[in-house]
């Protein structure tokens, strides 16, 4: 009996390393393949072109308050950040990322037409934000508020928000004071949606720390969350009703955006097929809340009831796919996973119908999309065009010294009472020190059968930068999706993606005419082959970034689509049969 | 004597049975003998936790580490001693299993109950199983599947209402089954040498003595260092041991930055591989010097003290 218990023993504890030992080969094996191989095997690969491009930009991070010199790296660790946009309506998207130096220069890349960039922010008015006194840039979005057919700028700081007027593609006016916004948020999300579907954009604007807090003058050093999961002394939310001619009341208590916690991602999305966007927002520190859209005249937070808000995490990223083609979207929530120290888990939140009041199930580790690291940037998109979402999520926090790291210091403070936690001077001092620095990004692949496979260093993204902002988009109007990465104290990346051309695709370019111009909440169903699948113009998603506003759709090999189905925010709809496929089409809402 | 008085006097002494009675009743519940006050004990704590704050990755796994934990406890009691085990102290070592596994995973739930029970029966020396079921699995788990693997590192909340609560509830209840001195020693001990780790790193001492305010402390102080089964004998030895617990756990806190790749660990979660290391050393030399003190056969029934607090 004692070696049949011996025995037990030992295979309890040496089965799990037999297991490692065999899934890391497997890995190895997916991994070490050439770019040629990855094409043969996923249908795709990634080629990094920023250089190639004419894209030469290094994200300086700012340098807050003396008092936190013991950890500046991990406070000063959030804003770089990169929105797509065609903001001079040339057909060809463009894209803006945000620098965080005092006095330090965002950029604006214009689309060249044959694959590389001019930087024009400084010609166009949007360079030169970053200025002493004024905070420093964390986000960027772009929607058309005034509905005159070009992209405006909301500029989103640790300071001052900024709105831009888009002068017809031709300069940016900033107009932040006819729009009346506050004077300092420390903002890392923003989202443009138009919650009571009156035809104007909306924006939503998540606080992280304190908006009374001047990171660059601190009254004392108790600015810090006061749990490491349950802090509600974050910054407050805003949410301005557009009242057009340029001016916005912000209205967030009246309409029940009340929240406290420390904000990190939004997104606005129709999840519940009411035809009014809620909003599910991702919080550092604490639980997500999802705050459901009454009909345009209020929202209610269901987060507890609906089970996002149960188990609270470090979320620092949001953004939604309907990943299993059946017209569910399911939102995905980047947190933290540390082997051995620190294990969340990222979460992809699927509602069990898209009725009034949804249930979610946290599905990311059966689908195996729930391990990626210290993770940010998250995005959906089909990179080989099999008709499936697949996701990409950068990971990294502060890559410092590559054989110290802050985590013990970190740990014990993380695990202190607020009294502890909540001052930046009991904070052990990180003197150089790595926290999740140097990790590898992941590309997950949708088998669509509810299954990913992790291929990112197989095709080819191989940069362990410490990645924040991810965006999508089809740079080249190939039909298929780049990526463009902004990461932290480290260069801007950008992509490039060959597909193998067997698959078929189609682009969607939506113009609101008794909707926002801009699109953004727009359900576009494509069926094709017995399947479906939807997507919907978001105003924002991810961490601090904006994608592609035009919806790309992967077809895999069927050579035709049975119908489109659009809902506008009006609620109007609008069914179309494109003829050809492998085209972007421009559908404009029908009047 | 009027007849009201003698009404009031027979009132009075009809009610000082029955108040006897309750203080009788609230001694025995409270009591060294009341097998099943530590398994309410941390069964209260998880619930108010969860209610309260929503702390465990969800119920279903909390409950596959009880219903593993007991599985296993009541197979391996049969086969080994051809007897029906009292489940109490498997319940507890599951609860804390399921409070302090950290993972979106489902597996590692049952795998380190499966591994802590185990452990009780595979690892005996002169009849006793040395180590605290729990605590070895944690430190087993935390070596061989990090990936898949971490333990509660945070608060529950972030008011001080709760953890004052634990506290002074706990200490009730170790001081009622004669095991608060342990708690109090390794208390004591950890904010002594959190002075001493601040001055040698500099780092503010709060900085240092704040994992003690955190809720997996709660658990070790009040559940595992006192665990009945794995502690040597005399109280004298007690305070020792918890003592040189806290020692070790603070070599393992103070050799953090010097720990080769891999091992960081030790200094991360440093209360359970300083108790892994001198729990079973201090058991072992226990049992040597003091053999009449173990002779009871192995497998014998666990005296209700015994299954008190065995996590």
């Amino acid at each position: 009996m004692r070696i049949v218990l011996a025995l037990l023993f030992v295979s309890l504890i040496g089965g799990p390393l037999i297991y490692k030992r065999m899934e890391a080969r497997n890995k190895a094996a997916a991994v070490n393949v050439d770019q040629n191989e990855a094409m043969k095997r996923y249908g795709f690969s990634f080629q990094e072109s920023s250089k190639a491009a004419g894209v030469n930009f290094k994200y300086t991070p700012p340098t807050l308050d003396a008092k936190l010199n013991h950890i500046m790296p991990e406070v000063a660790s959030m804003g770089a950040a990169v929105s797509v946009v065609d903001f001079d309506r040339d057909g060809w998207q463009d894209f803006y990322v945000t620098n965080g130096g005092e006095g330090s220069r965002n950029a604006l890349y214009r689309n060249n037409h044959d694959g590389t960039f001019a930087e024009v922010a400084d010609s166009m008015g949007i360079a030169d934000v970053n200025q002493a006194g004024t905070g420093v840039s964390t986000g960027a979005v772009w929607g058309d508020y005034d509905n005159d057919g070009y992209e405006d700028l909301f500029l989103y700081k640790w300071g001052r928000p900024e709105l831009f007027h888009n002068d017809g593609g031709k300069h940016f006016t900033r107009v932040t004071e006819q729009a009346d916004l506050p004077k300092w948020v420390n903002a890392n999300s923003a989202v443009w949606f138009d919650y009571d579907a009156d035809g104007k954009l909306d924006l939503f604007l998540g606080g992280y720390y304190n908006e009374n807090i001047d990171l660059w003058h601190l009254k004392d050093t108790k600015i810090m969350p006061e749990s490491f999961e349950y802090a509600n002394n974050g910054g407050r939310k805003y949410l301005f009703h557009n009242l057009g001619s340029g001016k916005f009341e912000e209205v967030s208590e009246k309409m029940g955006l009340t929240s406290t916690r420390w904000s990190l991602a939004a997104i606005a999305a129709d999840l519940r097929g009411t035809g009014y966007p809620d909003l599910f927002i991702a919080n550092d520190y604490g639980v997500s809340e999802l705050f459901i859209n009454e009909g345009g005249k209020h929202f209610r937070e269901i987060g507890k009831d609906s089970g996002v808000g149960y188990a609270p995490k470090s979320g620092m990223g949001a953004s939604v796919a309907d990943v299993l083609n059946d017209g569910r979207l399911g939102v995905y929530v980047s947190n933290i996973s540390e082997p051995g120290i620190l294990i969340q888990g990222n979460n992809f939140w699927l509602p069990d119908a898209k009725t009034a009041s949804p249930k979610f199930q946290n599905m990311a580790n059966a689908m195996g999309i729930a391990l990626g690291g210290w993770s940010f940037g998250s995005q959906f998109g089909d990179f080989n065009n099999d008709g499936f979402q697949d996701l990409y999520v950068t990971n990294g926090n502060v890559s410092l010294d590559k054989e110290k790291n802050y985590w013990y210091d970190f740990t014990k403070v993380a695990g202190g009472n607020k009294a502890i936690i909540s001052d930046a001077a009991n904070w052990p001092p990180s003197t150089g020190r790595s926290l999740a620095g140097y990790q590898q990004k992941k590309v997950f692949l949708n088998d669509g059968a509810g299954q990913f496979k992790e291929i990112a260093q197989a095709v080819g993204i191989k940069d362990v930068y410490d990645g924040r902002s991810i965006a999508l988009a089809d740079f080249g109007n190939r039909g298929v999706l780049d990526v463009v990465s902004a990461n932290e104290n480290g260069p801007v990346l950008l992509y490039r993606n060959t597909v193998a051309p067997t698959n078929h695709w189609i682009e969607f370019d939506l113009q609101g005419e008794g909707s926002n111009r801009s699109a953004i909440g727009t359900e576009v169903h494509v069926y094709w082959n017995g399947q479906q699948q939807l997507q919907e113009v978001s105003g924002g998603s991810g961490f601090c970034a904006q994608n592609d506003r035009r919806l790309h759709f992967g077809l895999g090999k069927s050579a035709s689509i049975d119908k489109v189905e659009i809902r506008w925010p009006s609620g109007k709809t609008q069914t179309v049969k494109p003829s050809e496929l492998d085209k972007v089409y421009t559908v404009k809402e029908v009047s | 004597m009027s007849s009201s008085a003698s009404a009031n006097a027979a009132a009075a002494n009809a009610v000082k049975p029955a108040a006897s009675a309750e203080q009788s009743l609230f001694k025995r519940f409270i009591s060294p003998q009341n097998r099943y006050l530590p398994p309410l004990f941390i069964t209260c704590i998880l619930l108010i936790s969860q209610v309260s704050f929503g702390v465990l990755e969800s119920f279903s796994r909390t409950l596959l580490a009880i219903a593993t934990a007991m599985v296993f406890e009541l197979v391996l009691s049969n086969l080994v001693y051809k007897k029906m085990p009292v489940l109490a102290s498997a319940y507890i070592t599951g609860i804390s299993v399921g409070i302090l596994c950290r993972t979106p995973e489902y597996w590692p739930f049952a795998l380190t109950s499966a591994i802590a029970i185990t452990s009780k029966y595979v690892i005996r020396w002169r009849g006793q199983h040395l180590w605290n079921p729990s605590n070895f699995a944690i430190a087993v788990m935390l070596l061989i599947v990090p990936e898949y693997f971490s333990t509660l590192g945070i608060q529950w909340g972030n008011a001080v209402w709760p953890m004052l609560l634990v506290w002074a509830l706990g200490a009730v209840i170790t001081y009622r089954v004669k095991r608060f001195h342990i708690t109090a020693t390794y208390v004591v001990s950890f904010i002594a040498f959190s002075f001493v780790r601040s001055l040698v790193t500099g780092h503010p001492f709060f900085a240092e003595v704040a994992p003690i305010t955190g809720p997996m402390y709660q658990l070790f102080i009040f559940f595992m260092i006192t665990d009945p089964k794995t502690t040597v004998k005399s109280k004298q030895g007690q305070i020792a041991v918890a003592v040189l617990v806290a020692v070790a756990e603070m070599i393992f806190r103070l050799l953090q930055g010097v720990m080769p790749g891999g091992l960081e660990i030790l200094s991360i979660d440093a209360p359970y591989y300083a108790l892994t290391l001198v729990g079973p050393a201090a058991m072992a030399i226990d049992i040597v010097r003091n053999p009449q003190k173990y002779n009871k056969p192995a497998g014998g029934q666990a005296k209700p003290l015994s299954t008190a607090a065995a996590v």
